[in-house]
């Protein structure tokens, strides 16, 4: 894997008078409340280490005082760390000056925030173009360059309104157009889309994630909904009193829980909602790749299964069953394989959620084929999986624990 | 201590004490204006000719004139013709009263008065936003200026620069800027914080965040302040007029003096008609262009 675009490396941030004086009872493992109490300093985060990848989107996730909005202001020094290193493509950002730093924020990272942060005296396409405007790009240009982004939002036709004038939604639009228009790499997004009521909020997720389909940025996106982070993260960081639990892609987190903490967090998730069938599929146990029949009833005898999934050269064909193939065999008239010798059992995609395919699991007999879109088969879903994911959820904490012990 | 019962009159300090003490800072001062005088007054001297030019101009054009341009003035900011007829005819009235002159001086006076807190208030104001330590400084200097009775600090201005229209446009300012600065400093620091923060995180220097964030959306608060600075402007003319400063004020203290009853009425009424006509042009001009800041919290 290439150089981390983002990497931060023991960071610290401690709220009080005299911050440097408490480090050394922080490093030694002291409590947020003892420190609290003795000195009158509070420990926002401690010893953070992350490393985030050009064009993944990272989520960073935590309940609210556990410090996710004060360390994504680390990253474009907002707020300064008491200690502890940020470096952005090689870049440290520590080191800069402040002419530096503005230039580092005009042109490397852009911001979405939680209540908007629209500027409520100027229209829409001015607040979109306000980046631009930093720079000291002239006016046509960057008005033009707004339009095109509110257009790409789906806010045609909204230029000239003034933030005041438009929902909650679409006040949210304008802000992630803003951060999109200055073509900075990365996008920081503090808790963006918390403020949105439901329906809207899973609609912007919708659209963050074809957005990001076409642009590939470095999104780091902070978030309380562990949904929403199941969601749209490429990999998940968790958060607790400043401190980082656990980091690891949507199902590490949703299978493997670090810690109590996580797991209660993940105990209320929709999990159907949350896993692909990737993450629970098995490799195909039983295929056979013959091109007659009566190959394929050879095979499909040795296999000692009643059923298995026939692929060739151009990739999955159909399901078989020993019944069907033993028939065609017996009837004289039939010499190869065609469409009436196959099952009729849906193909599922590889990244199709849990949720969706539930009908189709359920309603057959058989495991269903998992297929990508080239029509390679990838594995095959048990309906006993698919099940399990359920089972998991709702799992009495005292079963955990004998299965642990066994 | 001479006196032994302490307990029934306050210990106070020996008269003779006390004279000194205020001998010697008379002197001081008579000194410092003798010595300085001079000199702090030719510092004023581009703005009194400013002053003088500019009552000059007031007095000279033709009435109807004067007239039309104050009541396009008031048009232009409020954009009303109700209150643009409330113009036409108080300034008629006034001026059929007698009062045309003392008027124009007064409306010189003040709009002085008014550019000048303006000029300085705002600085004060913004730096007052940007360091709680000027705050710390200024407020109290502040509660000062608003709270002394005037007469007090008319006296070293006099003593100082003698009696005339910069003494009383200095009184007239001390009195009339406290609200321009307390609330360009009260505006800036309740601009939302996230707003400013947006600003920051995409690279804005400190004098893109003061123009184009702070001032803008401080701009309300501003203009309020303005506005409680040309009324306390205009309350302060007749205690100006106690220090040569000529206009509206002067036919007051003579009505004063004289028990002059009709006199001072129909002054003080040529007063508040001016004080109506600058609030409500001022109040609307500030709803009018801030009309899309109002209703920020929108569900």
């Amino acid at each position: 894997m290439t150089k981390p675009l983002i990497e931060i490396s023991g960071l610290y941030k401690v709220f009080g008078r005299n911050p440097k004086s408490v480090m050394e009872r922080v490093k030694q493992g002291m409590s947020k409340d003892d420190v609290l109490a003795q000195t009158d300093h509070t420990v926002g985060l401690k010893d953070i280490n992350l490393k985030m990848e050009k064009g993944e989107i990272f989520v960073i996730m935590g309940l609210s005082g556990s410090g996710k909005s004060t360390l994504i202001r680390h990253f474009n020094r907002l707020i300064d760390p008491t200690e502890g290193k940020i470096m952005v493509e090689g870049i440290d950002v520590m080191q800069l000056n402040t002419k530096a730093l503005e230039e580092f924020r005009r042109n490397k990272m852009s911001m979405v925030f939680q209540r908007f942060g629209l500027m409520p005296h100027r229209t829409v396409v001015e607040n979109v173009a306000y980046g631009l405007e930093v720079k000291g790009m002239k006016k046509p240009e960057r008005l033009e360059k707004a339009q095109e982004w509110l257009d790409t939002v789906g806010l045609k036709g909204y230029e000239n309104q003034y933030p005041a004038q438009l929902s909650g939604g679409q006040q949210q639009r304008v802000g992630l157009s803003r951060a999109l228009c200055t073509d900075a790499e990365i996008l920081l997004m503090d808790e963006a889309f918390s403020a949105l009521d439901p329906l809207i909020r899973s609609e912007m997720q919708d659209q963050l994630i074809e957005l990001q389909e076409k642009l590939h940025k470095t999104i780091v996106f902070i978030t309380h909904d562990l949904d929403e982070a199941l969601r749209i993260g490429d990999r998940i960081a968790i958060l607790k009193d400043g401190v980082l639990v656990q980091q690891g892609t949507p199902h590490e987190i949703l299978l493997n829980p670090a810690d109590d903490y996580v797991e209660a967090f993940v105990k209320d998730v929709n999990r159907a909602r949350a896993l692909t069938v990737e993450t629970v599929m098995k490799p195909p146990l039983y295929r056979i790749t013959a091109e007659t029949i009566e190959e394929a009833l050879m095979q499909m005898k040795s296999l000692k299964h009643d059923y298995a999934y026939h692929v060739t050269e151009e990739g999955y064909q159909g399901l078989v069953t020993q019944e069907s193939l033993q028939d065609a065999v017996d009837d004289v008239s039939v010499s190869n394989f065609s469409d009436d010798i196959y099952e009729e059992v849906p193909a599922v995609l590889p990244d199709a959620v849990i949720e969706e395919i539930i009908p189709e699991t359920m309603s057959c007999e058989y495991s269903l084929p998992v297929v990508d879109e080239e029509g390679n088969l990838k594995g095959e879903l048990e309906r006993s999986a698919v099940a399990d994911i359920f089972a998991e959820g709702g799992e009495d904490p005292a079963e955990k624990e004998l299965e642990k012990a066994s | 201590m001479a006196d032994s019962n302490w307990l029934t009159s306050f210990p106070e300090m020996e008269r003779s004490d006390l004279r000194a003490i205020k001998k010697a800072l008379d002197g001081a001062y008579r000194e410092f204006s003798r010595e300085y005088g001079e000199m702090i007054e030719s510092f004023f001297d581009p703005l009194l000719s400013f002053l003088v030019w500019f009552e000059k101009l007031l007095i000279s054009t033709p009435w109807f004139i004067v007239v039309a341009v104050c009541t396009a003035l008031v048009y232009l900011a409020s954009r009303s013709w109700k209150l643009s007829l409330g113009c036409v005819a108080s300034l008629l009235l006034i001026g059929y009263f007698g009062m045309w002159e003392d008027t124009m001086r007064t409306l010189s006076i003040i709009t002085v008065c008014t550019m000048v807190s303006i000029i300085l208030g705002i600085p004060i104001g913004i730096a007052m936003a940007r360091s709680n330590r000027v705050q710390s400084i200024v407020t109290p200097m502040l509660d000062i200026m608003q709270t002394m009775p005037a007469f007090v600090y008319l006296i070293p201005v006099v003593m100082l620069l003698g009696i005339g229209k910069i003494p009383g446009l200095i009184a007239v300012v001390i009195y009339a800027i406290p609200p321009v600065i307390r609330l360009t400093n009260l505006g800036i620091r309740l601009v939302d914080k996230e707003v400013l923060e947006a600003a920051t995180a995409f690279g804005a220097n400190r004098g893109q965040r003061l123009w184009g964030v702070q001032l803008p959306l401080a701009m309300p608060t501003i203009m309020a302040g303005i506005n409680q600075t040309i009324m306390m402007a205009l309350s302060m003319v007749v205690i100006a007029s106690m220090i040569g400063v000529k206009g509206l004020g002067q036919p007051v203290l003579k009505s004063i003096t004289n028990q002059y009853f009709t006199l001072g009425l129909l002054n003080g009424f040529a007063i508040v008609a001016l004080a109506i006509l600058f609030d409500r042009a001022s109040q609307a001009y500030a709803k009018r262009t801030n009309a899309h800041l109002g209703d920020f919290k929108h569900d």
